[in-house]
């Protein structure tokens, strides 16, 4: 679908030169939502503009259904963005103009009919779930509705892709959830392919199927969502991660702790909280949960607790090789004294 | 200094034909730098740099131009057109003539403010059309325009109350014209009483101008 190959964009001020997209290559198939995560400035922003060449890349290959976009100028190019959808953070609506003419001002660049305008806008304002806010101005709808416009705007030439420029940032949690889930059910229902670009962990829990994350304009990890919440690898992966799935217990608790502390996780359809209710049955060992919870990812769970197991030495040792042979992954984090 | 309201009825006639005059002025040189500097002040805007339609030539020639007539007193201006101005009119006297230098002021002045406009408009905006696959013209006319348009409007206002102050000096070359009443009666004819009635005249006339400009930029902005 989407065929990124050693993208680069190089940014040159009078100071210095900076490398805003640094040789990224990235497949993206078609019907998946792909996320894209990273510290504002890691270059996430530039990458997703350079896919519809509203910056143009300095080196490097884009090709979207196999049409290779950095050949294209002028009329092609043109073209080429009707199938492209792109929103933004802040919405970008022509202020001036209603809301059915925002949107009809899509139709008209890819040359609709005058005839057939109304009744696209009138079905891509019932999909957003808009249709009695037609006749109004951007200035009157609130942020979530404003973005709703976006959406329509973007699908009224029926894309085959959407990116999603920080679409949700400037929107608070509530708001943010429902256009995720307008998001997930366009790419569901319409099969668009959608990449997002993100700071915020859990809209890529909650509607992204793969994920990359980047840092100094380099994708430094990629891969299934569930895969990389369930093992990441960069330390600044695990650093968002633990922004919505954090294990931090507090100094003063551990250090009161005098057993084994270890962090059990385990994936999928493995039944936690029977691997640890069976340890404590079958050992003579006492298990404290210190935290624990067990997170939804693409509505697959991930389990993750961590314990302190107290007893002798040889029965907690059999306890852990026990849920080692269980779990996903058992791993001690202190031994205890 | 007081006021001869005896002397005011009596030069009645020539008050409304000054006033008449100068309106008809104001009103050709405002329509010529409508049609000429709101596409030269959006062509100023769109070929900048980082915009769609950039071309650095275009650019740097018009900006030149512009700023080399801006750059001339008005006063000077109106002299200097004088040939333009007999070639265009026929004669250099006279209200029709006082227009060909007002336009030509009013140009550049009217293209550097609707350039302005446009700059404030929010680039996300334009990015978004252009993201949309609308054409060059289509983001004119259905994204600049519309966006600028209430700013575009203080403009005008602004043009136009800059074109009653020139239009007064008019008057210096007999261009006729409030400013050439006030001159030829307030100034060589110690004539108080018309040098007030002037004023008056102009003060109220820029007063209901800003007013009516403040008031269409208000009621068109759907922010």
């Amino acid at each position: 679908m989407i065929q990124i190959k050693d993208l680069s964009k190089i940014y040159t001020t009078k100071e210095r030169v900076v490398k805003g997209v640094d040789n990224v290559s990235l497949n993206i198939t078609t019907g998946e939502v792909f996320g894209i995560v990273g510290y504002s400035g890691a270059g996430k922003s530039s990458l997703i503009r350079c896919l519809n060449l509203l910056e143009k890349p300095t080196s490097g290959e884009i090709k979207i259904d196999g049409l290779n976009l950095m050949k294209l100028r002028g009329r092609k190019l043109r073209q080429a963005r009707l199938k492209i959808g792109m929103i933004f953070q802040h919405f970008h609506l022509i202020s001036q103009k209603t809301i059915y003419e925002n949107i009809a001002f899509a139709l008209r660049a890819a040359k609709t009919p005058a005839s057939q305008i109304n009744k696209r806008v009138t079905e891509l304002l019932e999909m957003v779930g808009l249709a009695d806010k037609r006749d109004v101005y951007p200035a009157q709808l609130s942020g979530g509705q404003k973005q709703r416009v976006g959406i329509a705007r973007a699908l009224a030439n029926n894309p085959s892709v959407l990116l999603c420029d920080e679409a949700t940032s400037a929107l608070d949690p509530n708001t943010t959830l429902s256009i995720l889930r307008l998001l997930k059910k366009i790419n569901k229902e319409l099969k668009i392919t959608i990449v997002l670009i993100t700071h915020e962990m859990n809209v890529v829990k909650e509607i992204c199927d793969r994920m990359a994350i980047m840092q100094d304009g380099k994708v430094i990890e990629e891969g299934a969502v569930y895969d990389i919440f369930s093992g990441p690898k960069e330390e600044l992966t695990k650093e968002f991660i633990s922004s919505v799935v954090s294990f931090d217990v507090p100094s003063a608790i551990l250090n009161k702790c005098t057993g084994r502390i270890v962090k059990v996780m385990y994936k999928g359809d493995v039944a936690g909280e029977g691997i640890i209710s069976d340890t404590v049955q079958q050992y003579n060992i006492k298990g404290n949960f210190l935290h624990g919870s067990i997170e939804y990812i693409q509505e697959i769970p991930l389990g993750i607790f961590l314990m302190e197991l107290q007893g002798d030495n040889q029965e907690v040792e059999k306890a852990i090789s026990y849920m080692s042979s269980r779990a996903s992954l058992v791993e001690v984090i202190d031994h205890g004294n | 200094m007081g006021i001869d309201f005896q002397h005011v009825v009596e030069l009645m006639p020539d008050i409304t034909k000054a006033f008449g005059e100068t309106l008809y002025m104001i009103s050709i040189s405002l329509a010529v730098a409508l049609v000429f500097g709101l596409p030269l002040g959006i062509l100023l805007f769109v070929t900048d740099k980082g915009l769609f339609l950039e071309n650095i030539v275009v650019k740097s020639v018009l900006g030149f131009i512009v700023n080399m007539v801006r750059s001339i007193p008005y006063i000077i201006l109106l002299v200097a057109l004088i040939p333009l101005t007999k070639l265009i009119v026929g004669n250099p006297y006279g209200p029709a003539a006082a227009s060909v230098s007002l336009s030509a002021a009013a140009i550049p002045f009217f293209a550097r403010i609707v350039e302005t406009s446009l700059r404030e408009i929010d680039k996300g905006v334009i990015e978004a059309a252009i993201a949309v696959g609308a054409t060059p013209w289509m983001i004119i006319k259905d994204v600049l325009f519309p966006e600028a348009k209430s700013s575009i409007i203080q403009g005008v206002t602004l043009t136009v109350i800059s074109l009653v102050a020139y239009s007064a000096m008019a008057g210096v070359v007999g261009g006729g014209g409030i400013g050439d009443l006030a001159i030829r009666f307030g100034y060589y004819r110690y004539d108080n009483t018309i040098m007030i009635v002037t004023v008056v005249i102009l003060i109220v006339f820029v007063q209901l101008i800003q007013f009516a400009g403040d008031w269409i930029s208000k009621i068109i902005d759907k922010r």
